[in-house]
């Protein structure tokens, strides 16, 4: 996130005259937060609760789980498409299981235990499968992950026949409605997963590849670096953040609809990773960006919805936000 | 046979003969396949997806992508059906019209605020489906019955469908201006290399804007048919068709990477994917399988995958690596 100055002669510029631009594009997603917070505790009433921050955070956390993924497909000069119908499978697949229709388990602890594992395993060999179409046969990316977005929530919905699964199950739910410390669930899993992505994507040898492939990814192979594998793996993990936030979504509907679930998520995991100030051409990123993004959004839709802006005229200035960040950062960039 | 030209060929012609070997297919099996009724209910359904896949068309080869299309056809359906008590043209001209200002403001933001055409067209896409909302006060819009405007996509011209027709005559002007006149080159070249035709001195931002303006049009166009054609304009429609268009066009075997494509094969790729759903129901009709309608994306979703493979076994050394 921080940026060194690209000389010293960068540097002595930007002592001697403030860069509002600059300065807007590194830090204009906190700005904006900040900001949004500000008039928030001014004009809204009951904003300074628990309640409003947990409301946020429950809603905004399938969106940043799915968004970190999308970040590391990214990060590589990628994108991923399939991730809502990738969710709509995991989704549909995991009360199968645990209401014992496909495997007859005794327990139900053994049995949400194998729901969980398989349903999340399930989308992240299709994010290989993704990554392996991507690396293997050299596919555009946007090509290459539209198949799993039109073909996938079809499988799903085949897998259900349409029908709406509806369940009680607290043994599974845990994973959206439980709060330990007051916590959702849900939020502590978000923060490790951004924790996690952030410190690999930083501090591990895997994160600097990722970031290489994105930059120059011909330069990237010729210094040895196993471009296809660092292709498949973020795929893979884009698959994998896909599953489980299917399994929350449902959990905190305590039903699954394959016709519904991630439904246009693959356009809002994008939208916060540009407005978090991740390059959609590769080779820079950053997972607390995403977060922030995916954060900002989430704030402003709140804002107008709780000063009783219908939620449609909220869709158009989300819009106009997202255009803005990126402009920002263009002017910073260029 | 050299490898480039084996390539060119199969690129053009493959998906023609797809196509045809899939009518064929169906005309063999089925004994009503080429019936009029189905013929013409076929091709009145997808002109809808014919007009968004002739606007994507030429926004790809221009090396961009509009994935606003199908928020902007559900604008244009509830304008159109909000202007139709007034009559045709005004409906017409009120959907038609919610377009353009979409594929304006996607012009601007590409050419002007140099936005990537993914992150532009995904802003209007919600602006345009957040408007469309608005303007329908969050639910359908039935059009008048009066005004004739439900002509526009029920009705015939000598049997033959109306929006089949302003479909077809949109691919006529779509394949004439890409192929003869100096937008249409304009077009490919700035898809070939942007930098190179500004320099060569292409107004490349004009064409650009031209190319957004007319997707926009083109899916304002699609969503008066939708609003005329199920009688009411429908704010929640269109989810997914700019994804379907792009599907189309690929199978229609032009290139994500812009500098080349064709308007002719765009058709048969939408007709390709729409004749897919129609087999489908005529193989459940037979009785001997019974899949249900969900098969039809798994269908698509995995055609797509065929096309996509085989193009890159022929083209793996252009395509290169995006």
């Amino acid at each position: 996130m921080t940026e060194l100055p690209r000389s010293y002669a960068d540097r002595d510029a930007v002592a001697r005259s403030f860069d509002l631009f600059g300065f807007l594009s590194r830090y204009g997603t906190v700005i904006a937060l900040v900001l949004l917070v500000a008039f928030n505790l001014a004009f809204t009433r009951n904003f300074a609760t628990m309640q409003t921050l947990n409301v946020n955070l429950t809603q905004v956390c399938t969106i940043v789980i799915v968004a970190v993924g999308m970040t590391l497909v990214i990060a590589t000069g990628g994108i991923d498409l399939s991730v809502g119908s990738l969710m709509a499978i995991s989704g549909a697949l995991a009360p199968m299981i645990f209401l014992g229709k496909i495997l007859p388990i005794g327990s139900i602890y053994l049995n949400v235990a194998a729901a969980m594992i398989m349903s999340v395993l399930v989308a992240g060999l299709l994010g290989l499968f993704n990554g392996w179409l991507v690396a293997r046969f050299r596919i555009q990316p946007i090509v290459a992950t539209l198949v799993l977005f039109i073909a996938g929530r079809g499988i799903a919905q085949v897998m259900t026949n349409g029908n709406l699964q509806t369940f009680r199950v607290p043994e599974f739910q845990w994973i959206g409605l439980a709060r330990p410390l007051d916590i959702p669930a849900q939020v502590i899993i978000m923060a490790v997963i951004v924790a996690a992505a952030a410190w690999a994507l930083k501090k591990t040898l895997f994160g600097r590849c990722i970031l290489a492939v994105g930059g120059n990814e011909r330069a990237s192979e010729l210094a040895g670096i196993a471009v296809s594998r660092i292709k498949l793996a973020v795929y893979g993990i884009s698959g994998l953040c896909a599953g489980l936030a299917g399994l929350i979504v449902i959990a905190i509907n305590s039903s699954s609809d394959a016709n519904l679930v991630g439904l246009g998520m693959e356009l809002d995991a994008i939208a916060a990773v540009a407005v978090g100030g991740t390059l959609l051409s590769g080779g820079k990123a950053t997972i607390v960006g995403t977060l922030l993004g995916a954060l900002t959004i989430q704030l402003v839709r709140y804002t107008l919805l709780a000063n009783g802006v219908p939620d449609a005229a909220a869709l158009v200035v989300k819009a106009g936000i997202i255009a803005l960040a990126v402009w920002l950062q263009q002017q910073h960039r260029g | 046979m050299n490898r480039a030209r084996l390539v060119r060929i199969i690129g053009t012609y493959g998906v023609l003969i797809a196509l045809a070997a899939l009518v064929v297919f169906g005309f063999l099996r089925y004994d009503r396949f080429l019936s009029f009724y189905n013929v013409m209910t076929l091709l009145r359904y997808n002109s809808m997806f014919a007009l968004v896949a002739l606007g994507m068309c030429f926004v790809i080869m221009t090396g961009g992508i509009d994935l606003s299309v199908g928020s902007v056809a559900a604008l244009g359906s509830v304008a159109s059906a909000l202007a139709s008590p007034y009559g045709i043209v005004p409906g017409l001209a009120a959907g038609i019209g919610a377009g353009l200002v979409a594929g304006l403001i996607n012009g601007i933001l590409v050419t002007r605020a140099n936005l990537m055409p993914f992150i532009a067209t995904l802003a209007t896409m919600q602006a345009a489906s957040g408007s469309a909302l608005l303007l329908a006060g969050n639910q359908t819009v039935s059009v008048s019955y009066e005004s004739g405007f439900t002509a526009i996509g029920q009705g015939s011209l000598w049997t033959f469908p109306i929006p089949a027709a302003i479909a077809a005559l949109a691919y006529l002007t779509g394949s004439l201006v890409l192929n003869y006149t100096g937008t249409g080159r304009a077009v490919l070249a700035i898809g070939g290399g942007e930098d190179a035709s500004r320099l060569m001195g292409l107004r490349t931002d004009r064409v650009k804007s031209l190319v957004y303006l007319a997707s926009g049009g083109l899916a304002g166009l699609a969503g008066v048919i939708l609003a005329s054609q199920f009688g009411a304009g429908q704010p929640i429609e269109g989810v997914g068709w700019e994804l379907f268009a792009i599907a189309a066009v690929v199978v229609g075997g032009t290139l994500l990477t812009g500098g080349s494509g064709s308007v002719v094969t765009t058709l048969a790729g939408v007709l390709l994917l729409g004749i897919l759903f129609n087999v489908l129901n005529f193989e459940n009709g037979m009785g001997w399988i019974s899949l249900s309608a969900y098969w039809q994306s798994v269908i698509r979703g995995l055609f797509l995958l065929t096309v996509v493979l085989l193009q890159a076994r022929l083209t793996r050394r252009r395509l290169g690596a995006l």
